[in-house]
């Protein structure tokens, strides 16, 4: 399965990422197993993604919570709490 | 319904005129300013930088935008949304809803700010005499966001 992955604002900056392509494996299939793949990327990666941290996420444009399937050709977002208005 | 996400500045008196005089109709109008301050936290603040998440955004206000007239008998509503580097007192963020009585056009446009607080994918960086730093979301919002929660 082919994703997109956006970051945004703090979490950005701390992987140095604003977007990649990413192949996912079998075993990952919804934000919560993405989110345990991705932390095992590193320090810093398990710092974010391994639920120290609130980091939310969105499925193509729509905020979701971490039980919610991914499909191919998903674009998905990681990014803090929201701070606007 | 209208939603913009812009870096330019915009003209309060003609966004409230063109939303007032749009119909007959319309009996009240009720609006929201939300402006940069110069002090956060106890620091000074010297630039606001908004980052968004373009398309997603405006797909989000345009949620909220729909689920306040879905709620409330209101006739329109303005939100408006600026990005990039903004300095005190600046204008951040336009909410206007027009309606024929005032009661729902105040609840609407309480409504739509509370959500687009908790909801909106906008993030703030403020620059400080000690250097920049990413504003962290506050409990307070999310529970003035709880409130309007439907059993």
């Amino acid at each position: 399965m082919n994703i997109k992955v956006l970051y945004f604002a703090r979490i950005k900056e701390s992987v140095n990422y604003s977007t990649e392509d990413i192949v996912l494996p079998a075993e990952v299939s919804t934000i919560k197993t993405l989110k345990s793949y991705l932390a095992k990327r590193g320090e810093v990666w398990a710092d974010l993604f391994s639920g120290k941290q609130v980091v939310r996420a969105a499925i193509n444009h729509d905020l979701v919570d971490d039980m919610m399937a991914i499909n191919d050709g998903d674009e998905v977002a990681f990014f803090p709490p929201v701070t606007g208005g | 319904m209208t939603v913009r996400v812009q870096t330019e500045d915009f003209d309060l008196a003609a966004e409230l005129a063109a939303l007032r005089l749009a119909t007959a109709d319309i009996g009240a109008v009720v609006s929201f300013i939300g402006q940069v301050r110069d002090m956060n936290d106890g620091d000074a603040v010297n630039t606001l930088t908004l980052e968004h998440y373009p398309g997603m955004t405006e797909r989000s206000l345009a949620a909220i935008a729909q689920e306040a007239k879905a709620r409330w008998d209101i006739i329109s509503s303005v939100i408006i949304h600026r990005v990039g580097t903004l300095k005190p007192l600046d204008q951040i963020v336009f909410v206007a809803v027009a309606s024929a009585h005032r009661g729902e056009a105040f609840k609407a446009c309480e409504f739509i700010m509370d959500y687009l607080k908790n909801q909106a994918p906008f993030w703030k960086k403020e620059s400080t005499p000690d250097g920049e730093r990413w504003v962290e979301a506050k409990s307070s919002d999310e529970a003035a966001q709880t409130r309007w929660k439907q059993s």
